[in-house]
């Protein structure tokens, strides 16, 4: 009786195991690397791209963040593109820009969900293929993902 | 359902020459991202709206591709230069290629 009451509870364990590492199975930090790598090719630099969220968010549903890239906005130099991507949501990808000089400035504003507590990148390509980017790490209190 | 799906756009009806105007959309849609469960445990079939794309006087000034990631009711900000009267005209378009247009006015003084 106590063997079959200890394997019960083993088994009970894994199972709870099992539905936090399900629960956690979202995109590793190497997924984002690679998503990010197939929209721009290159090695991104630290830098001229900022991006402003929360450092705390309480809900993961809606996280306001706003994307600024400094670049003037000519037809001979401006920011061709903006991805954003996060490496730990079930996918990581979040949202893609793609600019004209018509922009006049390279400034976005969204609200992302995030299902739990996670770094943000964001990388800018400009119109010459160089890239720049910025990453902020975001703290979420109630993941926003539906489970 | 998505008779009630409704795009907003707030842009400034009159700017000066040259000015960049801040544009603000909005697009009431539930943005299912395809990994929540009904009652009943069946997946909710994956359903958002992927696309916004932006043009001034039908001349391209952004395309924006939205992941699953982006929140319900998806709210964009992002800036456009007026370099005369014109049209600004946003299309949004979700998973079964239905599209919602909103068109402002914007005056050039």
């Amino acid at each position: 009786m106590t063997r079959l009451a200890s394997l019960t509870r083993r088994s009970a364990l894994a199972a709870i195991a099992a539905a936090i590492a399900a629960r956690n199975a979202g995109a590793t930090p190497d997924e984002t690397r690679a998503w990010l790598a197939a929209q721009a090719k290159g090695t991104p630099r630290e830098g001229r791209v900022t991006l402003k969220a929360p450092e705390i968010a309480e809900n993961g549903n809606a996280v306001p963040v706003t994307v600024s890239v400094e670049s003037e906005m000519s037809e001979t130099s401006y920011v061709k593109a903006l991805y954003v991507a996060a490496d730990g949501n079930p996918n990581p990808g979040v949202i893609t820009y793609e600019f004209t000089p018509l922009a006049g400035k390279a400034e976005v504003q969204f609200r992302t969900r995030l299902a739990q507590t996670q770094k943000l990148i964001a990388v800018a390509q400009m119109n010459d293929g160089s890239l720049w980017m910025a990453s902020r790490e975001i703290k979420v209190t109630i993941g926003g993902c539906g489970g | 359902m998505s008779d009630d799906i409704k795009p907003r756009l707030r842009v400034p009806a009159t700017a000066t020459k040259g000015e960049v105007v801040e544009v603000k959309t909005l697009v009431t849609h539930p943005m299912e991202n395809g990994l929540r469960k009904d009652a009943d445990g069946k997946v909710v079939p994956r359903l958002i709206v992927n696309a916004l794309k932006v043009a001034y006087n039908d001349k391209p000034v952004l395309d924006v591709k939205l992941e699953p990631a982006i929140a319900a009711n998806p709210f964009l900000s992002f800036f456009v230069r007026v370099e005369e009267s014109g049209t600004l005209r946003l299309t949004w378009t979700d998973d079964r290629s239905q599209s919602w247009t909103a068109e402002s006015r914007i005056e050039v003084s």
